[in-house]
Order: C-alpha cells, then structure tokens, then sequence
C-alpha cells in the first residue's frame, strides 16, 4: 500500500508443512526483491502450491517457533501481524477465487475495497486494471458467463488491483489458449518492473520467457536456485535434430568431427548430440549441400524440465558427500 | 470491513433468481396464514364478545403468525445458512478472504449481518400485515414488539448455529441437513420432555421465544439468546483459524 516499498518485499525462512504425516513442504527459504519475477518451478505435487499458501497466509507453517519460521512481507511479520502484512499482498490462488454471480466491476470493486482500498482510488484503480488485462468490454458481465481465459484474467486483476507491493500467482496460465499465454506472460513481465511477482509453474518455457530467477522444488524441498539465464547454461543440451530427405548410412553422420553420439529418430530425422566446446552444426550444413542429402530442417535441442531436473539431481547428489561432512 | 462482507453477502443472494422466488413463495404463505387466522378470528368474534375479558385480535391473529413464522425459520434459516462458509470453500473463493487483510472476526461477522439483513426483510411482511388491522381495530402494541423483538433474537440464534455447521464442511447440502437436524432435534426434545423443568427445554431456542410470544419479556430469554448466538459466532472463528491450522 505505502509508496515506499523496501527493496526485500518478501522473505520466509524454514517453512515446514505436513498434512497429516504426510511432509508437503520441508525446511523452504525465499526471498524476494523488488522488481523481480521469481519462478517457482516442480512437478505437480512437488509443493508449490502448499508454499504459496503459507506465504499469503492461507496455511499456517507447521512447528512455526521450533523451526525459527518466519514470513516477512515488505519487513511485516505475517506471523504475528497479519492483516497488516496481508496488505501488501494480492492471490490467485490455483482456482481462481471468483464469485460467480457477481459482474466483473462489481467483483473487482469488491476485492479492491477487501483489500482496504478507499473508495475514491476504487474507481480510477478499476479503470486502469481492465485495461492492464485486457477485461475492457466485459466489465458489466456476470463472471459466471464468461470463458475460462476471461475467467482466470479476473483472477489477476483481482490480485493486482490494489497494487500490492507482492503478487503471488499460483499456474497463472493454466488452462489458457497460445494467444492469451502470451498476453498473460507479457502482462506479468510489465508487473514485474513495480512489483515483485512469485509464480508457480510446471513448465520450463514459462520460467525461461518470464522469471528473472527461478527456484526449483521437487518432493517439497528446493534442490535448486538461479537466475533463469544461469539456469539455461547450466542444463542446456548441446544438440540438435536435424532432418535430411536423403540421409547418408548413419556411420558418415556419426564420423563428422565433434559428433559425440547420432541417434535416428525416423528415416529420415536423427538427433544429433555433441560435446558443448565444438558445434558442428556448418560442418552438417556444407556437408548436405555437397553430397545432396536434402537438409529440410535443423532445429536446436530444447532443454526440457526432465532434463534439467536429471541435471540438477545428478549435481546435488555429487556434491552429497561434501555437503554431509560440513553438517 | 465488516459491512462490505455484508453487502457482498446480500448483493450475492440477490443475484440468485431462488432467493426472489423463495422471497415471493414466503410472502404468499404468509399473506394466507395471516388470512386464515383472521377469518376464524371473525367468525368467532360475537361470541368472544360476551366474555367478560376477551382476547384481543392481537393474541388471536398476531401471536399465531408469530409462533409459525417461528416454527418456518426452522426450515428456512438452514437453506440460507449452508452457503455462507461451505460453499465459498467448495468454490475456493475462502482463499480470497482468508488471504485479504481481514481477521477471521471480520469475516464470521460480515457473513453474520449480511444473512440477519437479509431475513429481517424477508420477515418485514408479517409486522406489516398486522399493522393493516390499525385500520380498523387498536392492536396491543406491546405484544407485536415483544413478538418482533423475540423473532429477531430467534433469527440471530438460528443464523448463528447454522453459520457454525457450514464452517465445518465443505458440502452445503450437509450443512443444511446438519443445521435443519440439530435445530429440529432441539425442538422435538423440548416438546417431547415432559418434566416441567428438563434441561431440554432450557436449551432450546423456540422454548425461550415462547416467553416473547405470549408477551413476556424475561431478560433470562434474551440473555439466552445472546449467549447462544455468541457462542456459536466464535465457535465458528475458531473453525476459520483452524482451517489455517490443519489446511
């Protein structure tokens, strides 16, 4: 709410979270800075969003005085003072929390006004946050009649509406068409220049295209944290796939220099693997072009989330031994 | 905080096309009921006439239509009650509140008024009735405001109770079956306990409006009802905070 907003917004240390015996979240730390789009990165069920829960407040985090746990909204104890941190923050949740009977400006005002906003900034704060997400020619709908991408865009303009200094989005594309993907993506990377942004996802592309860094979780503990362009180097796979109409015996493919290992996908495509110092993607091109091999198509190897966490866990559990003796 | 709760509430029940329908039907049973009794009422009247004290046509039309209008809000504050909590949590829209700068109080409280507003206008209709007889007739002005006084105090008691039993599921149908059954058990136990001073009949809320009904205002009643009512609005707080507590 306040105009000045610190430079850490958010910060939570050692959040634990069972469901019965069952652990969801184990000893999970993260801070936040201003400006800055973090991406929460797991598999469905890794804890992601038990974890989002606690830092809106939702859930409370389990042994909270053994573990030294605390959650810190622009230097609020969320803990110990809720409303006021509560404040600072706009959800949406994993559902997005709509009451269905309402029409979009109603509902928004409603939600702006929960968040203690005053009546006279309501009105000007409704304006600009439909134009923000695009819910300009729908503000007199009833919420319940809308399509699922209109639906969700409700969803993020009730979490913005008040400017909160920290917006927690829980899989803010779910569900969404190509088109309304990216008009959400964009519309997350402007909120990110003002305000720090948390967002939960399974997929690698989302974190590559809109978070500046990314935590990685998996079984409820976070086994990795970067920038996301450190992330990129880190598990890029040096490869490519590479279609040829009239493929050579694939012994000539795998002679190429710096080819480490061709593997053929159908006839006519193979994926080609090689060491990430030499790239012998020209040597491909000039080759095909000498002998006819017909190249139709060459694409670079995307890194996907299995590979990085193959990545990742291989890494963590080299360092393993080092790690065990320092404790 | 609390009075934007409310209006959302009410704002929310209105939007419903059943809530008009359920206002329109309530109407018409009472508009029938009021009817009734002031027919027989007429037919009776020259031999009333003859008693040296008789009954006025407020305790032979008004006290009725109190009693059964009580008797209704058995049925119909259930039906009202199990989508405060229970459905906003079915729809996830709990998380909306629970993560919004309010206290579990704000919210227990908010649903509370707004659902007290609501019935208070949807009963609004039998006092208005009853007052049509002033133009032919003096009513015992007395009697109608112990009686509204008295309902009211029921309406707040039966809100409450029904409010607590939504927070503890998510299924608004089990919170209507559970609070129409508790309610409808603290009535048949009443009724049924023959001893003159059981403890069924102190624990039961139509038992302590029967006071009002017949014209009688006991402070014992309506601390009763306060007590009731409180007790109920902050077990339901407690259920917020443990919602936090166990997920």
């Amino acid at each position: 709410m306040s105009n000045i907003i610190p430079e850490i917004t958010l910060s939570a240390r050692n959040l634990t979270r069972r469901f019965g015996n069952r652990p969801a979240v184990h000893n999970v730390s993260l801070e936040l800075k201003r400006g800055e789009v973090l991406g929460l990165l797991g598999h469905n069920g890794a804890g992601k969003t038990t974890t989002l829960q606690m830092l809106t407040g939702c859930l409370l985090p389990n042994d909270a005085e053994q573990n030294q746990s605390s959650i810190d909204i622009c230097g609020i104890n969320l803990l110990h003072h809720p409303v006021r941190a509560k404040a600072n923050l706009g959800y949406l949740p994993e559902t997005p929390p709509l009451y269905r009977e309402l029409s979009v400006n109603d509902y928004l005002t409603f939600a702006a006004r929960l968040r203690g906003m005053a009546g006279a900034a309501v009105a000007e704060a409704l304006v600009q946050t439909r134009q923000h997400c695009g819910l300009e020619t729908v503000g007199k709908k009833i919420i319940g009649t809308l399509s699922k991408g209109y639906q969700q865009r409700v969803g993020i303009a009730q979490a913005i509406i008040h400017r909160p200094a920290v917006i927690v989005l829980d899989e803010p594309t779910v569900g969404l068409d190509p088109t309304q993907i990216r008009g959400i993506r964009s519309l997350i990377r402007e909120l990110g220049n003002t305000h720090s942004v948390i967002l939960s996802t399974h997929l690698l592309s989302e974190v590559e295209s809109v978070c500046d860094r990314v935590e990685i979780m998996q079984h409820g503990k976070l086994i990795y944290g970067d920038t996301s362009v450190h992330m990129k180097q880190h598990v890029s796979v040096s490869g490519f796939i590479i279609g040829l109409r009239n493929p050579p015996p694939l012994s000539v493919l795998e002679g190429i220099v710096g080819v480490s290992h061709v593997e053929p996908l159908s006839t006519t495509q193979f994926r080609v693997l090689h060491a990430s110092s030499s790239d012998p993607k020209s040597e491909f091109i000039t080759l095909a072009a000498q002998q006819g091999w017909q190249l139709e198509q060459l694409t670079p190897l995307q890194a996907t989330l299995e590979d990085v966490f193959a990545t990742i866990t291989d890494s963590s559990e080299e360092k393993k031994p080092s790690s065990g003796a320092s404790s | 905080m609390i009075r934007l709760l409310a209006g959302r509430e009410l704002r929310s029940l209105f939007a419903m096309p059943s809530t008009w329908f359920i206002l329109a039907v309530l109407q018409f049973i009472f508009a029938w009921f009021f009817l009734a009794r002031l027919e027989a009422f007429l037919e009776v009247q020259p031999q009333l006439a003859q008693l040296a004290n008789p009954p006025g046509v407020t305790t032979t039309v008004a006290a009725p239509m109190f009693n059964t209008v009580g008797l209704l809000l058995m049925m119909l504050v259930p039906m009202f009650t199990m989508r405060l909590i229970a459905e906003e949590r079915r729809n996830q829209t709990l998380t909306l509140l629970l993560s919004a700068p309010l206290s579990g109080r704000h919210i227990v409280l908010g649903k509370f008024f707004g659902l007290l507003i609501f019935l208070v206008v949807l009963m609004t209709g039998v006092p208005l009735m009853l007052y049509t007889l002033t133009l032919g007739t003096d009513l015992d002005h007395g009697l109608l405001l112990s009686n509204i006084l008295g309902l009211l105090l029921l309406t707040a008691s039966y809100i409450a109770l029904g409010l607590y039993i939504s927070a503890l599921t998510t299924q608004p149908i089990i919170a209507a079956i559970g609070a129409f059954a508790v309610l409808m058990g603290l009535w048949l136990a009443d009724i049924g306990a023959a001893a003159e001073n059981s403890p069924w009949h102190f624990i039961s809320p139509l038992n302590h409006f029967q006071n009002f009904n017949n014209g009688l205002l006991d402070s014992s009643d309506a601390a009763f009802f306060i007590l009731f009512t409180t007790v109920f609005l902050l077990l339901t707080m407690q259920r917020l905070h443990n919602n936090r507590l166990y997920g």
